[in-house]
């Protein structure tokens, strides 16, 4: 790799429109799992309401990058950062010790690979996060529980049966209720970790055209196996292998012009 | 990659496909274990009911005749005609009301300790192997822990209140390691969906990891209890009766505050010990009565089980993963 590897990826190799303003961005991010060190170096930025992808093969860190976004490693021992991650506006560093975990989760949500629903009401679903928060009193929690499940597309189809538990839902809805269920809290950004991976056609369609309408509210990152959904909902675009980011930049770019080899590689399917 | 054709035909192995015959002979061959496993199956299953149904029956029939309303209303006496169960039934009630109230908040908060608190290191290794050892620990060794502990000790008498202290003692490890299966159970996406929202660990535990548990965690405490209601050891150990003719005092009273501890205190039997007395008894008449009461208690026994696997099934008809 001739030492090139993270130097290149500081600043976005290839963008033609004036940048957005930043969300957030990974500042040389070093994470280990006990030994096994799973991310070298990451330094990404990420634009505010844009949409995010980061695609790579199986076992590339791109699942361990955006889990160090809400602080998901601290819930088990052994896991290590090193390196930040600066949240703009307010410059605070996710990473940093004295800045709890709850509070990033409370900043940052996520919808995870397979829709994990609570085994609760439909409306008990979305309004945890809000009663988690200390929200009482019927109107208020109804009307964002509401207001929730219109954004995410799922209001028509359950408005009559918010009372039903969550898992008698089909794959696809369960998933636009988790999706719901992490907007509810008004986030700054969205994490997405292949949420169409366990969906049919249909319902995945569902899936990429609301995270393309969410972007007006909250910035996305998504992690997919898919590099034809990265290529329909991602504004950026990084591409990650063996726990480096080889290469970041607007997505029509970086799958149309690909500035390193191996990155065509995998985008081309030659590998992965 | 680019072997030419003649080289690759040369290698191939010899072809494994038969004729048709071939195949059902092959696949009739491997299902006879299947058949053979059935059989024993249903073989040992049928050792297991049969010998249970044998003992119940003959059990229901020497107690046939003392099986009347008055058994449950008399107190034991000289007479085998008029002895009842009234004391051993409330005793163990009684005995039964107090293990639970002590082993299942004790047991759940410590599985739940252990499960989402604990750090994993080798102490906590430590204190699994020997919740896991406890469950197997003889329950006459509780007993002489519980006379020399709560009798002597800490001077609890011979009463209802040590006897709950000593059962609660000997289910703990049960309802411990049943609780920590039952939040185990419960998939890691479920908790991390809960800690993603922003909860904290209390309220993670309080909101999603009790209430999903909550069937598997009641299975445990019930099968602890049914193990409990008829044990005998330990009972006798801390020095139960054999002969009492009168009940502990009510709980509740007439007076301000309308409720008494004093019952915790009061001497008592419980079933299981009633029937080893009238077993032990040279006049026959007494044997019908131990019979008797068996057959009651086989049918306590029973009456919670059933209970425990229709709450197992109506809580957990909501929880799907």
């Amino acid at each position: 790799m001739l030492g090139s590897g993270n130097a290149a990826a500081i600043a976005p190799t290839h963008v033609d429109a004036p940048l957005p303003p930043l969300k957030a961005e990974a500042r040389d991010l070093h994470f280990h799992y006990g030994k096994f060190q799973a991310l070298k170096g990451v330094e990404m930025p990420v634009y505010e309401n844009k949409v995010t992808a980061l695609i790579g093969p199986s076992g590339c860190g791109k699942s361990t990058l955006l889990r160090c976004f809400n602080r998901m490693h601290d819930l088990y021992p052994g896991n290590r950062y090193d390196g930040q991650i600066i949240l703009h506006p307010d410059n605070t560093n996710l990473l940093a010790d004295d800045v709890d975990p709850i509070e990033v989760r409370m900043r940052v949500s996520m919808v995870f690979q397979k829709p994990n629903p609570f085994p609760k009401s439909i409306y008990e679903n979305v309004a945890y996060g809000l009663r988690v928060r200390g929200m009482k009193g019927k109107n208020a929690l109804d009307e964002k529980v509401e207001e929730s499940l219109k954004n995410a597309a799922l209001w028509d189809e359950v408005k009559n049966r918010l009372n039903e538990v969550g898992s008698n839902l089909s794959g696809g809805q369960q998933q636009r209720l988790c999706i719901a269920r992490a907007l509810a809290t008004d986030p700054e950004i969205m994490l997405f970790d292949e949420p169409t991976s366990a969906l049919d056609p249909i319902a995945t369609a569902s899936i990429e055209e609301l995270v393309t309408e969410l972007k007006r509210k909250v910035t996305i990152l998504i992690v997919t196996h898919n590099m034809q959904q990265a290529a329909r909902v991602s504004d950026y675009t990084a591409y990650m292998y063996l726990g480096e980011l080889v290469e970041f930049g607007q997505t029509d770019h970086l799958f149309f012009k690909p500035k390193k080899k191996e990155t065509e590689d995998y985008i081309t399917g030659r590998f992965g | 990659m680019a072997a030419n054709a003649p080289e690759s035909t040369s290698t191939v192995a010899p072809a494994v496909r038969g004729t048709t015959g071939d195949i059902r002979r092959l696949i009739a061959k491997a299902k006879r274990w299947d058949v053979i496993f059935i059989v024993l199956g249903i073989l040992a299953l049928g050792v297991g009911f049969l010998t249970f149904l044998a003992l119940f029956v003959d059990m229901l029939i020497d107690g046939w005749e003392r099986l009347r309303p008055e058994f449950f209303t008399q107190f034991p006496s000289r007479r085998a005609s008029q002895a009842g169960i009234l004391s051993a039934w409330v005793g163990t009630t009684l005995v039964m009301i107090v293990t639970a109230v002590v082993a299942v908040p004790l047991g759940v908060a410590a599985g739940i300790y252990l499960e989402e608190y604990a750090p994993k290191n080798w102490v906590t290794d430590v204190i699994e192997i020997n919740i896991t050892n406890l469950a197997g620990v003889p329950s006459i060794v509780y007993g002489l822990l519980a006379l020399g502990l709560f009798v002597y000790a800490f001077g609890l008498g011979q009463s209802v209140q040590t006897a709950g202290l000593t059962l609660a003692l000997l289910i703990l490890p049960i309802v411990i390691v049943s609780t920590r299966e039952a939040i185990r159970a419960i998939p890691a996406m479920i908790r991390e969906g809960a800690y993603a929202v922003g909860a904290t660990r209390w309220q993670t535990v309080k909101d999603h990891i009790v209430p999903y548990s909550m069937p598997g965690i009641l299975t445990g405490v019930i099968i602890g209890l049914s193990r409990a209601i008829g044990e005998t050891a330990p009972i006798i150990t801390i020095g139960a009766l054999t002969f009492i003719a009168f009940l502990p005092p009510s709980p509740v009273t007439a007076d301000f505050p309308f409720l008494s501890f004093e019952w915790l205190q009061a001497p008592f039997t419980v079933m299981p010990i009633q029937m080893f007395n009238w077993t032990s008894r040279p006049d026959e008449a007494f044997h019908a009565n131990a019979a008797a009461a068996g057959a009651i208690l086989v049918f306590m026994t029973l009456t919670m089980n059933g209970f425990a696997i229709w709450l197992r099934y109506r809580l957990r008809k909501n929880i799907k993963w």
